[in-house]
């Protein structure tokens, strides 16, 4: 197949700085030098790229809306973004380690952290000479992490976790867990409080979740805590109940929203590739009535997709952006980046379920994406809420 | 070091140029543009000899204003400061050449890069020409570069693919092929700093030119393909035309 050519129907690209341009096309380059020869090899053999992590910190896309005093870029919205839509047009495996290492290890840490926090961690996070993980998600509460059961007592200065936590991207290869435990009673949301929780400390214990079908290049791991003593100095001084761990998930989300454009526009242009070279009847696949359609609800939807994350981006610089609004383009874009995967699974015909061409992957990878960081059923109900007033989920 | 590299705004290497309306300058639509590819090669060999002896690199080019882009990633790459000459016209070498060198004599330089070749206009012949105007010694296409003791080691193709190697007194001009270097990749970091790196952008003095471009016209239809035949005997045909017409095996 030939050189990737992104979809740019509405001219969205004038509505991009030079630098938004510029950042798209140099995490472009990257992806297609050091993400593209190897994915395939690491997706069948279910590891995780560890080679292009330093590189990645190198790249400067690890934390990349933070300041540059802790070593960060000190980028928009919009450039944050498209890093997400062009790592995901190589891999959601590969854009899911940016996005938790970034969203959800670096942003808490500059959100809710103390300065010392900031300061011993955010550089070498940003370089990747450190990895993060984020545990919210339990064995038994996904979309109710309100439910959550892993407890936090103080004894002295310390703080004694124990409890499991479980999907945890990242967690085999991390420095540093952010984990969120109760303070208080079982059934006390409001004394959620998020810990550091470092490598080597006793009691502190992963394990590789294998045997997926999806995201296989991707580390996913469960986190055991088993009278584990975090001091005092590790727990975020700013963040007290729910609102902690789900302001981290509304930065995550929106980095989704861009990440299934990526994915989308990566079979999109796949498929128009391999429509305009496969003769069928004689003619061009392109030439088809139901190939153009396809092609047709393809390109319609990935534009709408660009605009509605564009907007995202642009009110999130403005500071007016609602975790409402994230909801929405988390749930629209995945759900149409998966129906894209699919319906360009068809056009390749056989030759789509092979991981050659790359559909098939994306496909796999987005029924994950649509799942974490928010079901799209828990999404159209955040987005019920904004409409009616009336939370149909508490 | 003082180091200054000379580049140009061209088409991306995967560009579909064709002649424009004017019949005499390509369409411009739907082209991109980069710094001209064996620019980059130029630019990778200074932050080397920077990063090797220290110094500065100053990044310089003739063109539209929108060449800022090209030269802001420069920056981002690694150079220290950038200078446009602004002009929208089509310069042939020799003009390019006299309004570079006019600015060059004007900056500290102990050498002066440049791509063997732009990738649009194939006239690779403005290094040379500036070597020319500045009195300074000049290789071309090279692909090793070293300094030490005041004098450049080049190592340049030559003829029947044997290679040179010159030793050229300081200061001077080397223009830069592929396989001098790996060029790398500027990173998110850099295109920050860079935005907050002025280019200083002049209107360029380029002197009227005595070349005039009559025509462009595109390449002839590439003729229609041949099929030989079918099943075994077909591989056999096609074997010997491979062999004996097309004299690729």
């Amino acid at each position: 197949m030939g050189k990737f050519e992104s979809p740019d129907f509405y001219a969205i690209d004038a509505l991009l700085s030079e630098d938004d341009r510029n950042v798209r096309d140099t995490v472009r380059g990257f992806v297609d030098d050091n993400v593209m020869p190897v994915i395939e090899k690491h997706y069948e053999a279910g590891t995780f790229p560890t080679e292009i992590i330093p590189k990645l910190g190198e790249l400067g896309v690890l934390g990349a809306t933070l300041p540059e005093e802790y070593g960060c870029a000190g980028m928009n919205n919009v450039a944050y973004g498209l890093i997400n839509q062009e790592l995901e047009r190589g891999d959601s495996g590969v854009r899911s380690f940016s996005s938790v290492q970034s969203a959800l290890v670096m942003y808490p840490i500059y959100a809710y952290g103390s300065e010392e926090q900031k300061k011993k961690w955010l550089p070498k996070l940003a370089s990747a000479r450190a990895i993060g993980c984020f545990g919210l998600t339990e064995p038994d509460y996904g979309s109710n992490p309100a439910g959550m059961i892993t407890r936090a007592v103080k004894d002295g200065k310390d703080w004694v976790l124990n409890g499991a936590k479980m999907w945890i991207t990242n967690g085999n290869m991390s420095d540093v867990a952010v984990v969120w435990a109760k303070t208080g009673n079982s059934d006390d949301p409001k004394s959620i409080r998020g810990f550091l929780v470092e490598k080597g400390m006793p009691g502190y214990d992963v394990r590789e979740q294998k045997h997926k079908a999806s995201l296989r290049a991707s580390v996913t791991s469960e986190l055991f805590f088993a009278d584990v003593r975090v001091p005092e100095e590790n727990m975020f001084p700013k963040a007290e109940g729910l609102k902690g761990p789900l302001g981290c998930l509304t930065q995550a989300r929106y980095g989704i929203s861009w990440g299934a454009i990526g994915a989308g526009m990566a079979c999109y242009d796949l498929a128009r590739q391999y429509a305009a070279e496969r003769i069928v009847f004689g003619k061009p696949l392109a030439g088809h009535q139901t190939t153009q359609h396809k092609l047709a609800h393809m390109l319609t939807e990935l534009t709408k997709a660009q605009l509605l994350s564009w907007r995202l981006g642009k009110l999130k610089d403005e500071g007016k952006m609602t975790h409402f609004q994230v909801s929405m383009a988390k749930m629209n874009n995945v759900a149409i980046a998966l129906d894209i995967a699919r319906v360009a699974r068809e056009i390749l015909g056989a030759n789509g379920i092979s991981l050659e061409y790359h559909v098939i992957r994306h496909m796999c990878n987005l029924e994950s994406v649509k799942t974490y960081e928010g079901t799209n059923d828990i999404h159209s109900l955040a987005l019920g809420q904004a409409i009616t007033g009336i939370p149909a989920y508490s | 070091m003082e180091i200054i590299v000379c580049i140009r705004r061209a088409p991306t290497t995967d560009a579909r140029i064709k002649p424009g309306a004017d019949g005499k300058s390509y369409d411009p639509a739907g082209v991109n543009y980069d710094i001209s590819e064996y620019d980059k090669f130029a630019i990778e060999a200074a932050i080397q000899l920077k990063e090797k002896h220290g110094g500065k690199v100053t990044v310089l080019s003739l063109g539209p204003t929108d060449t800022t882009k090209e030269l802001r990633t420069a920056i981002a790459t690694g150079c220290d400061a950038a200078a446009l000459l602004v002009s929208t016209g089509n310069h042939d070498s020799w003009t390019t050449a006299q309004a570079l060198a006019a600015k060059i004599k004007s900056l500290p330089h102990d050498m002066v890069l440049f791509g063997w070749n732009s990738v649009d206009a194939q006239s690779s012949a403005t290094g040379q020409m500036v070597a020319e105007l500045l009195g300074l010694p000049c290789a071309t296409v090279a692909v090793g570069l070293e300094v030490a003791g005041g004098a450049a080691a080049v190592e340049r193709l030559a003829a029947g693919g044997n290679r040179e190697k010159l030793s050229l007194k300081l200061p001077c001009v080397v223009t830069c092929q592929k396989g001098l270097n790996k060029p790398r990749q500027p990173n998110l970091t850099g295109i920050m700093a860079a935005k907050k790196t002025p280019v200083e952008e002049t209107p360029a003095q380029v002197p009227a030119g005595g070349v005039a471009t009559l025509r462009l016209d595109p390449p002839p239809p590439r003729p229609a393909g041949k099929i030989v035949g079918k099943g075994p005997e077909a591989a056999k045909a096609l074997v010997g035309l491979l062999r004996n017409e097309a004299k690729v095996i």
